[in-house]
């Protein structure tokens, strides 16, 4: 008895507001937009018994996917939101495998402290971090203002509101992600296989290629998934840093729902992005099973 | 016998100057007495005393801080049970859908929880406002406090809760003084974890708040939307000086929660075997 209540109440929980809000995401991406409240059709009406049902299923259909797929807006906002999330992801691994390397390879009794650094941003607010670089980047931002006076540029560089905006936000925000697992690889490769690779005829480099990077395979995988997953969907980041012309779909669901009220299509664009996540989502978890198994 | 390289100290220099410098300059232009936030004109508390008299922002930290303080508690509660059955209920039919149902949230784009539990609330005819706020934040982190929670219970000794119940406790008994107090280091950082998540979020808020309520980062996200102001700002020190003194005592305290019970689970451990 009290194991079932044990299980039953997180799992109510989670069945009602998780499961049963996405059956009505993909039930309204099937109806169709109409002049009403709520702005779609048709709505399940079970006074109408058997028939009622049967009109119900009938009248579900894949205009709306159909929809998606002649208006070359949003094919374009998928592309391009898969493309700055794999672009944005190669920089951030770029930016964040120097980092945990370097704390890999520091003093035993200061790693506590450059975790601590690395993990206090994650607990700052996104929205302030991501905010913190509209001044920068602005025209007559930080950034700007520096490289004016060191004379490197006579003219104002336009950052803020372009696409490269976009991939500062997210590899700043997301970094933490990426070396964290990263730093967890590299930490536990033993130091004795790099030496033996040096008294074998490797030079330093040679060693960090054939060594250092095949052994934190795992950390760059898991690094690159929590990177790419969030930012695929990402919303802020593009909405305070990018411009008019910056395509992303969380952006443009955000649109379609709030500005143009079209709940139908709305969903169809939610359905169709889970379907590209399922993807990068399925290999991230086989990834973190393999690494699981062959620890133990 | 590590040696010092050059190589890395740059990197560590250079990859923190990036994390941290754009709130540091954040942080020192909240000070700035001039309107213009990016031409210096010297010192000044001026922002703050305004952020005082803003009601709106108040109302909204409020409201915020309420939404916060329900949703973490209400998750810790739902995420300790639920981290309590994955790890030790055994199977039970359904379990699959379970553990999908936990992980699923966490990648699940913002836009889209959003979305569904909007939908889901207007289906059911529930007003929007700090209800169902408090429901969908309390929904996405009673996930993230049960991966927090059921990576402590996987790595505890399971037979001390075995002794506890041969020694004639019921099994709410063993939990209540055997794996609660060797939990709650977990769960603890589970209910700062979902506090923290709670008072971030944006997107979802968005989605399932009415006009009756508001929270900060709504408020916050609509004015820096049309550029960046002196009084945001001053509202960001604050809420970073906040997280950094939080985040650093809770490490501490931790640490030395963790060192403690580690001994004395293995004095127990010593004792009993």
């Amino acid at each position: 008895m009290r194991r079932f209540f044990l299980i039953a109440v997180p799992y109510a929980w989670l069945l009602v507001l998780f499961l049963i809000p996405f059956v009505i995401v993909l039930k309204i991406s099937l109806s169709d937009t109409a002049l009403s409240i709520p702005p779609y059709t048709p709505t399940l009406d079970f006074s109408g018994g058997w028939a009622g049902l049967k009109a119900f299923f009938s009248a579900l259909d894949l205009e709306n996917f159909w929809f998606l797929t002649s208006d070359d807006l949003y094919w374009k906002a998928y592309l391009s939101s898969v493309w700055i999330a794999v672009a944005s992801t190669l920089l951030a691994l770029f930016v964040g495998y120097p980092i945990a390397y370097g704390m890999a390879q520091a003093r035993d009794e200061w790693r506590p402290t450059l975790m601590m650094l690395v993990i206090l941003p994650f607990w700052t607010s996104f929205l302030i971090r991501v905010y913190s670089w509209m001044g920068i980047l602005s025209q007559e931002g930080f950034l700007n203002q520096f490289l004016l006076w060191t004379g490197i540029i006579s003219e104002p560089l336009i950052i803020l509101n372009t696409n490269t905006a976009v991939y500062v936000g997210i590899v700043y925000t997301y970094l933490p992600f990426m070396i964290l697992p990263i730093y967890a690889a590299l930490e536990k490769l033993d130091a004795s296989l790099l030496e033996a690779a040096e008294d074998l005829g490797c030079s330093r480099i040679q060693a960090f290629w054939l060594v250092t990077v095949p052994l934190s395979k795992n950390g760059i995988i898991a690094g690159c998934f929590l990177v790419f997953i969030p930012a695929l969907g990402e919303f802020v980041i593009p909405s305070l840093l990018g411009g008019s012309q910056t395509l992303m779909i969380g952006k443009v669901l955000w649109e379609e729902f709030f500005n143009n009220r079209d709940w139908p299509v709305a969903s169809a664009v939610a359905v169709i992005l889970l379907m590209i996540l399922i993807i990068p989502i399925i290999l991230f978890q086989r990834n973190e099973q393999k690494q699981r198994e062959a620890e133990q | 016998m590590r040696r010092f390289s050059w190589f890395n100290a740059t990197s560590l220099t250079l990859g923190f100057a990036f994390l941290y410098i754009p709130m540091i300059i954040l942080i020192l232009y909240s000070f700035n007495a001039s309107k213009l936030v990016t031409v210096w004109a010297g010192f000044s508390t001026r922002w703050y005393g305004e952020l005082l008299q803003n009601e709106a922002f108040l109302n909204a930290a409020w409201v915020t801080l309420k939404v916060a303080v329900a949703s973490s508690t209400i998750a810790t509660v739902l995420g300790t049970m639920a981290a309590y059955v994955m790890v030790r209920a055994g199977r039970f039919s359904g379990r699959t859908l379970f553990s999908g149902m936990i992980y699923a949230p966490l990648v699940m784009p913002e836009v889209i929880t959003g979305l569904s539990l909007l939908l889901l609330f207007i289906g059911i005819g529930l007003d929007r406002g700090i209800v169902t706020i408090i429901l969908a934040h309390t929904t996405f982190s009673m996930c993230y406090v049960s991966v927090v929670v059921s990576s402590r219970l996987v790595s505890f000794d399971r037979s001390l809760e075995e002794a506890a119940l041969d020694l004639g406790c019921s099994p709410f008994e063993a939990f209540r003084l055997v794996t609660l107090p060797i939990i709650a280091p977990a769960v603890i950082s589970g209910w700062l974890l979902a506090f923290t998540l709670s008072l971030d979020d944006l997107v979802i808020a968005s989605f399932t708040s009415g006009p009756s309520a508001t929270t900060l980062p709504i408020k916050i996200f609509s004015a820096v939307r049309l550029g960046v102001s002196p009084e945001i700002n001053a509202l960001s020190t604050i809420m970073i000086a906040i997280v950094t003194v939080a985040v650093i005592t809770a490490s501490f305290v931790s640490k030395r929660a963790s060192v403690r019970q580690q001994a004395e689970e293995k004095a127990a451990v010593r004792a009993t075997g």
